[in-house]
């Protein structure tokens, strides 16, 4: 007997399982909820239902009811009431769950219609997967081996198409790969809202392509290549550059803007391949800026800082660090922390401050948002130095009382953390009026000037939090070890904060983290280890007055436009 | 027995000496009476004419018109359209076009009393694309209509306004399936839609309730408002009423179109006494009796089984000249009426040649949208013409089942039963041509046999 379901739920049967899902939910999602796979290339659950690979096609039937009396009619055989299945497959990502909707996925009618696809499919596909970057996560390879026949009755000439289209700067087309089924052209229309793509010719000669005169060139071309289910669409970075399972995944954060997209990164042996978007349906869905993407090329770069130094000499880490205990030490202290900074790493900066009784500033840094996943705010987590207390206010992005204060002389050593003073208002002059400390990844302005350099990490090298525009606490995770000698930034700024007050200062993210949890009311129950990967929405009403910069991105309405919506 | 005469309704001035396509004389043999008649009627009971009527769409699948009318969603407050398919181009297939060349007021009259009916405000003939002759007939013919406030804002005085546009096809077959035929309206790909949720009684034309209708069908509703939903009953046989238009190719004395009450005639009668038999010292092998994806059939097979007559179940044995000419006689023998394009081939014919043709135009059509059509269109064209052109195989009749089999039934529109019935039914009705063809191939080719295309 079928448990009477929800008021918003519809009670389904799929092989022969019951399963209560929400009204509007289609089998293949109802399936899945069942651990039931539905095999499908045009369907994805973020874009419109196309229906056109008819991979996904299966058997269904509603039961039988007596037209005039609308009475169950009951086969007398099995005493359960008589199903009409329906003699054509249907497919399953256009059908919704309606009560007591049944579904064989696995009949004869049903697996004899995806062998059949199968084979379409398979017979103009060019087969070139030991060549094929898509090998080893590509749904056709997947789905052949699973629900082909496992051999061709093709004796033809298979169709030729072009081979090394360039869609755009970023996207490299192989057309022979393409089964058409049309989801980059949906994705660039519904979600990048950029409709440049789209198929030219007729019949099995349907070739993707861009519009004449245009390029597939926004910032979110390469999420086609994620959800083409084959190799045709290709990131030109990644091409023909590494096996897909010889990666290695690490779940990590896009710190180009406050959205914190949900990443993923792909590395080997100490080495990144690419990044791409992780799935997080309260932050970036499946997708994520290119930008982002391009992100892991500063690990690598050719002005990245390698070596400690003093006074543009290189030396041991102990002493620069020793160094800069010592001109901290002496006083008249300036530190400018950075939103680019973990909240473990603004934590310790704070105590930093707290020690040398001084209030640490931070550079904005605002762009163009782009209403999808970029937002104003450039830096990731001016949030989480809200949350921490490094600040109480939003930074400005010029430092303008700093500057006034060393011309005042006021200032005798800035600490800085990442931040390129020159480029957030101050002047050579200003500069070499102070000892500078620099802590960061790469050469500028601020580090040729500074007295002590202690190199850092980017955020592929070690392990953290960052809060999100949302208020939404997020983790990413050490992917890559940093350059030799290099230490990992807690320990930098743990024992900065134990030379000023002479103490040891846990700086491993376990015990930094009881830390936090006692010293700062709004992470008092969350630890690294038991945060979801998800994210934790933070309490965000202390700061609700506060006027951030950030306008509409995909899941984020600001509080502002919301309370005039 | 003698065959029947003509019983042309919608042809009634189609070749009369005479007779041309302007207003002057459309009027002057009682045009738009019957729209000024149906004028001062409700709507509803229009509707109700048309539904007594049992008029089935002249497109194809024969549905019936009323019924299609009363699927039409009225509740949403959205616009209805209506579309005229005047995308004619199933091979085989005529009727249409010369309705629209030399009688295009009695289609714009149809359309109009069928707009009414509806509350339609906006119609639209969407004419094949490579039929600019009758696109501009009909323009000009819409023009002089709407000079003599026959279309247009308050028609005759009635406070009824309806306006009605050309608009010329995007040169596809596709384009005449009906949802395909809305996104081609629409300035799209001629890519047809899923239904559901797209039907278009519902989620038509810009997501707005619409009517499709066939040229011919909408020609039907002019005649049966004017004679009244009983008597046009009468016409015809019983579920198959009002007349039908033939239209006869291929290799018969006297191809062209007749009009015959549906049912009323059979294939041979039709073949036979009508078009004057086959060519001289030739004999009939096969007919296709409704445009190139109906289902073919061979002479000199018998089909058997019970039908319904009244209310009794008769025995039936027919040869193929016994088949009478309607939608549900042929639907049961295993083909179908369609669009009335009855395509004979004789015994100069061979069969293979003839199915890489047909396979040859589906594969070129398939709009390229669902795998089985795109893929298995294009592979049955691929292995005819290897078979025709280069080297046939033994087994080669049973891949093409093989693959026909895999389309019917599992794509988005029709165009995949259209593409693979033919293949199926060649290869049911012919196979050891097929079987045989990689012999017969090596045979000398007579002299005067047609090259290949």
């Amino acid at each position: 007997m079928i448990a009477p379901p929800k008021p918003d739920l519809v009670t389904v049967n799929i092989d022969g399982k019951d399963i209560a899902v929400p009204k509007g939910t289609n089998v293949i999602e109802a399936a899945r909820q069942l651990g039931i796979e539905i095999p499908h290339y045009c369907y994805h659950p973020k874009l419109t239902v196309a229906g056109n690979c008819r991979m996904c096609l299966i058997e269904m039937g509603m039961p039988a009811m007596d037209p005039a009396t609308k009475a169950p009619i009951v086969d007398a055989a099995t005493g359960k009431q008589k199903i009409n299945w329906i003699p054509r497959p249907q497919i399953g990502c256009a059908t919704n769950a309606s009560p007591g909707l049944h579904v064989k996925t696995n009949s004869p009618m049903a697996r004899e219609a995806r062998e059949g696809v199968t084979e379409f499919l398979l017979i103009n596909h060019p087969l070139d997967c030991p060549i094929c970057d898509q090998a080893g996560e590509c749904k056709l390879q997947e789905h052949s081996t699973a629900y082909g026949r496992g051999y061709s009755r093709f004796v033809e000439q298979k169709n030729v198409k072009p081979k090394r289209t360039q869609l755009g700067p970023r996207v490299t087309l192989d057309d022979e790969r393409c089964i058409l089924c049309s989801r980059c052209v949906r994705f660039s229309k519904e979600v990048a809202k950029d409709d440049v793509l789209g198929f030219v010719d007729r019949g099995s000669y349907s070739t993707l392509t861009c519009y004449p005169g245009k390029q597939l060139a926004n910032n979110y071309s390469l999420n086609t290549v994620d959800i083409c289910p084959v190799g045709a669409l290709t990131s030109t970075d990644f091409r023909f550059k590494m096996r897909v399972w010889f990666l290695k995944q690490t779940p990590s954060i896009d710190t180009e803007s406050s959205v914190g997209a949900n990443t993923e990164v792909w590395s080997r042996e100490g080495v990144i391949y690419r990044v791409t978007p992780r799935q997080n349906d309260g932050v970036n869905d499946t997708w994520m800026a290119d930008s982002g993407r391009m992100l892991y090329k500063q690990v690598k770069a050719d002005n990245r800082l390698l070596e400690y130094s003093v006074d543009r000499t290189a030396a041991l880490p102990a002493v620069a660090l020793a160094k800069a205990g010592d001109l901290l030490n002496a006083g008249s202290v300036a530190i400018v922390g950075s939103g680019r900074s973990s909240v473990e790493e603004q934590f310790l900066t704070r105590k930093l401050a707290d020690a040398l009784k001084v209030s640490a500033v931070l550079v904005s840094r605002v762009g163009a948002g782009d209403k999808i996943l970029v937002s104003a705010d450039r830096n990731p987590n001016v949030r989480g130095a809200l949350v921490t207390g490094l600040i109480a206010a939003l930074p400005a992005q010029q430092l303008t009382s700093l500057a006034a204060d060393i011309d005042a002389g006021k200032v005798k050593t800035v600490l800085s953390v990442g931040e390129d003073l020159t480029a957030a208002g101050l002047t050579a002059a200003q500069l070499a009026k102070v000892s500078v400390v620099y802590l960061g990844t790469h050469k500028n302005a601020t580090s040729d000037a500074a007295k002590v350099v202690i190199p850092a990490l980017t955020v592929f090298e070690k392990s953290g939090t960052l809060v999100n525009q949302q208020f939404r606490l997020q983790k990413f995770a050490k992917a890559v070890p940093g350059p030799a000698g290099v230490a990992d930034d807690l320990v930098t700024l743990a024992t900065l904060v134990g030379a000023v007050t002479r103490s040891t200062v846990a700086s491993d993210l376990g015990s930094l983290w009881a830390v936090i949890a006692a010293e700062v009311k709004p992470l008092a129950t969350a630890t690294y280890a038991n945060l979801p990967a998800t994210g934790l929405l933070l309490d965000a009403t202390p700061w609700a007055a506060l006027p951030f910069c950030e306008g509409e991105t995909l899941h984020f309405k600001p509080a502002a436009a919301a309370a005039t919506a | 027995m003698p065959a029947p005469a003509q019983r042309r309704l919608i042809f009634a001035h189609i070749d009369e000496p005479g007779y041309t396509n302007d207003l002057a004389c459309y009027l002057k043999h009682g045009g738009y009476e019957v729209m000024k008649k149906a004028f001062t009627r409700p709507p509803a009971e229009l509707m109700d004419e048309v539904k007594k009527s049992g008029l089935r769409g002249r497109g194809g699948a024969g549905f019936p018109c009323g019924v299609k009318w009363s699927l039409v969603d009225r509740k949403s407050g959205k616009p209805i359209y209506l579309i005229v398919n005047a995308d004619e181009s199933e091979p085989g297939t005529f009727k249409d076009r010369y309705i629209m060349h030399q009688d295009p007021h009695q289609l714009i009259e149809g359309t109009m009393i069928s707009c009414f009916a509806n509350n339609v405000k906006q119609a639209y003939i969407y004419i094949r694309g490579e039929m600019p002759h009758g696109a501009r007939i009909l323009e000009k013919a819409i023009a002089e209509a709407r000079a003599a406030n026959l279309v247009g804002p308050n028609i005759l005085g009635s406070n009824y306004s309806c306006e009605i546009y050309v608009h010329r096809g995007a040169g596809a077959y596709i384009c005449g399936e009906e949802t395909g035929l809305i996104e081609s309206l629409e300035g799209k790909r001629a890519n047809p839609r899923i239904k559901p949720p797209y039907f278009p009684a519902v989620l038509g034309l810009y997501q707005c309730p619409t009517i499709v209708n066939n040229v011919e069908t909408l020609c039907h509703v002019k005649h049966i408002v004017d004679m009244g939903g009983e008597a046009y009953t009468k016409i015809g046989t019983p579920n198959n009423t009002g007349t039908r238009i033939f239209c006869v190719s291929g290799h018969v004395q006297k191809p062209g179109y007749y009009e015959f009450e549906a049912g009323k005639i059979t294939m041979g009668q039709l073949l036979n006494d009508v078009c004057g038999g086959p060519l001289p010292g030739r004999t009939f092998k096969a007919v296709i009796p409704g445009g190139s994806s109906a289902k073919i059939m061979r002479f000199g097979e018998r089909y058997k089984g019970k039908r319904k007559v009244g209310a009794d179940l008769v025995d039936y044995d027919w040869g193929v000249e016994d088949v009478p000419m309607d939608f549900d006689s042929l639907a049961m023998i295993g083909t179908m009426g369609g669009s009335g394009g009855v395509i004979v081939m004789d015994d100069s014919v061979n069969m293979v040649e003839a199915l890489a043709n047909i396979n040859a135009f589906y594969s070129h059509e398939s709009c390229g949208q669902c795998t089985p059509c795109r893929e298995g269109s294009l592979w049955m064209k691929k292995i005819t013409t290897r078979m025709v052109h280069g080297e046939a195989r033994e087994q080669d009749a049973a891949l093409l089942k093989g693959v026909a089999d895999q389309i019917p039934g599992r794509t988005i529109c029709a165009f995949g039963e259209a593409c693979s019935w033919p293949t199926q039914s060649f290869i049911a009705k012919f196979g050891d041509e097929f079987k045989n063809y990689h012999q017969d191939k090596k045979a000398a080719k007579p002299a005067d046999a047609l090259p290949l295309i």
